[in-house]
């Protein structure tokens, strides 16, 4: 299968920031591939120089086999791109967008005409498509920024952070929209910062830090990378200190996640949970609940980058939108 | 479908949208239409005396001289409407939308710049409605008209290349929005509004020099008198340095912004 995006060395900087590190990757043709990270973490710098709206400041990437910086116009010929926030004009009706798209890729007057119904059917939106975009909520945003991305049938799909905001009902939605695209033959290279959204969606994740690379594969290769359950406790009283005190000798502490919770990776899974119970009592901590947690994609993020991925995205949210 | 028929259509539609944006806007369009209009009403209903100082070019009346002084007000005020919308593009991201598309980037500042011609051509036409609704009659007749209709048009393009540029430049609406007084200050000293000839110094010198007293004069003369081809000539070669300045300095801030993303 040929490779729809090849990255080698790909770097940006803004002066003396560096927001995207040399990363290395490969998209094969067909594939779902996720971009993991938080805020800031050279996301949506990469989708831009990939999608040719930011010139990198070293190394090489192709996109449908075309030099992203040498053969640019040819790249944005293959590509659909949604980027984070849907740029939408609120004063424009969902159908003159969908046109207008068509008119930028080049598809006849008539044709273009045809296909933005069938899209405006197809994401739902037929309905309010004489509505001005202003007046849509925003999971029809991204809905018709979706539609506007497929108007010219792109090889390959780029979405920025496509359910970010979004509540669970329109985030389902865009992932099955996503999920049919691919089962169509599209490539779609997705940013998120949700565990799940890559889980679910993707054949293939890259988690991003801090502009690098710093683990990929399919989400079951890295869980299974990962390797051991561990038990996540909450504790009655709060006595965190304590309760990992004890529980050191007996497995791999993991980074807290709030002050009364301690997550512990332990080698025999379920059979070490009587043994971890009996410690904390001995020692006195009142435990209020426990479970035994599969490795997930979050503790891949845990073990790559000493954080937890939604929590920091969530802080970061909190501070400022910035670049992702 | 030829390259350039497609470029065409890609100028033509962006075009388009802009004129949409401009009457969905209110703010974008008020300065445009309403201002120039409240303005003419209020100086040639109380400054039509003005047309017996010695040394006032002859005409018919004063609304017949302003004519010229309120469609340079309005086409001005179009390229600055056109600048601000650009800017209001880029601070939405939708410009990003456009730049991701397989079309020459320098159609979209031409697409813009379409529409800010085509606010110039319906304000022109607005003008000279008013005009000759109210009386005023175009010396030079259809002819007149008809020039007076082009200048203004061209005008309002070269003028929008110089607002693009600096949306391009800068990327900020309230930037581009901030320039409005300077508009007008630049525009207070040219013949737009009163004969050089009854000006004071520096103002007189100042107009004598500026651009835009070439440009109103082009498109004043056809009204007030016929068309004189030396005045013309001047216009078209205004209306041409301040083409090219925006285009070359668009083609720049583009090149800018393209870089730093």
């Amino acid at each position: 299968m040929a490779d729809a995006i090849v990255v080698n060395g790909l770097e940006r900087a803004f002066g003396e920031v560096h927001a995207v590190q040399g990363i290395d990757l490969t998209v094969a043709e067909g594939e779902i591939y996720a971009f993991l990270g938080p805020n800031g973490a050279g996301k949506t710098t990469t989708v831009r120089m990939l999608t040719t709206l930011l010139l990198p400041t070293g190394g090489a990437a192709t996109v449908a086999g075309r030099d992203v910086v040498k053969e640019a116009r040819a790249v944005r010929a293959s590509i659909g791109v949604a980027l984070q926030e849907a740029a939408l004009d609120p004063l424009m009706t969902g159908r003159e967008l969908i046109r207008l798209q068509a008119t930028l890729q080049g598809i006849p007057t008539a044709e273009g005409r045809r296909r933005a119904d069938d899209l405006l059917e197809r994401v739902d939106l037929a309905a309010a498509a004489d509505r001005r975009v202003g007046t849509y909520s925003g999971g029809m945003q991204r809905r018709l920024d979706l539609a506007a991305a497929l108007v010219h049938e792109p090889r390959v799909l780029f979405l920025d952070e496509p359910t970010t905001g979004l509540d669970p009902v329109s985030r389902k939605t865009i992932w099955e929209e996503v999920r049919a695209l691919n089962d169509a033959g599209t490539t779609v290279f997705l940013t998120t910062q949700y565990l799940e959204e890559a889980d679910q969606l993707a054949d293939d994740v890259a988690i991003i830090d801090s502009g690098r690379i710093v683990a990929e594969g399919s989400p079951d290769s890295l869980k299974a990378e990962f390797g051991n359950p561990h038990i996540q406790l909450h504790l009655a009283d709060g006595s965190v200190a304590e309760a990992e005190a004890v529980l050191a000798p007996l497995g791999k502490l993991l980074p807290p996640r709030d002050g009364r919770c301690v997550e512990v990776e332990v080698p025999n899974g379920a059979a070490d949970i009587p043994r971890v119970v009996r410690a904390l009592d001995e020692a006195g901590i009142a435990v209020e609940s426990l479970e035994l947690v599969r490795p997930t994609l979050d503790d891949v993020f845990v073990s790559k980058t000493g954080y937890h991925l939604e929590e920091e995205s969530e802080e970061n949210a909190e501070k400022a939108p910035v670049d992702g | 479908m030829s390259a350039l028929a497609t470029n065409a259509r890609v100028v033509k539609a962006l075009g388009m949208r802009s004129v949409r944006q401009t009457f969905r806007r209110p703010q974008l369009i008020a300065p445009i239409i309403v201002f120039p209009t409240v303005l003419l009403a209020i100086q040639t209903g109380g400054a039509s005396a003005a047309v017996n100082l010695p040394g006032f070019p002859p005409v018919e009346s004063f609304l017949q001289f302003m004519l010229a002084g309120a469609m340079m007000q309005a086409l001005m005020l179009a390229g600055n409407s056109g600048g601000i919308a650009l800017a209001v593009d880029i601070e939405m991201g939708f410009t990003d939308r456009l730049f991701s598309a397989p079309i020459p980037r320098f159609a979209i500042v031409l697409g813009r710049l379409a529409g800010t011609a085509a606010l110039g051509l319906f304000s022109a036409l607005w003008f000279l409605a008013i005009g000759l609704i109210f009386g005023a009659s175009i010396e030079a007749g259809v002819a007149g008209a008809l020039l007076a209709i082009v200048l203004v048009t061209a005008s309002a393009l070269a003028v929008g290349g110089i607002g693009a540029a600096i949306a391009l430049r800068t990327g900020s609406a309230s930037v581009v929005q901030g320039l409005f007084p300077l508009v007008l200050v630049v525009l207070f000293l040219s013949s737009a509004f009163f004969p050089q000839e009854l000006m004071i110094e520096p103002a007189k010198t100042i107009a004598e020099y500026n651009p835009l007293s070439f440009i109103v004069e082009g498109i004043r003369e056809p009204m007030i008198s016929g068309i004189d081809a030396t005045d013309t000539l001047y216009a078209v070669l205004a209306i041409l340095g301040i083409v090219i300045a925006g285009l070359l300095l668009s083609a720049r801030a583009l090149r800018h912004r393209l870089r730093v993303g």
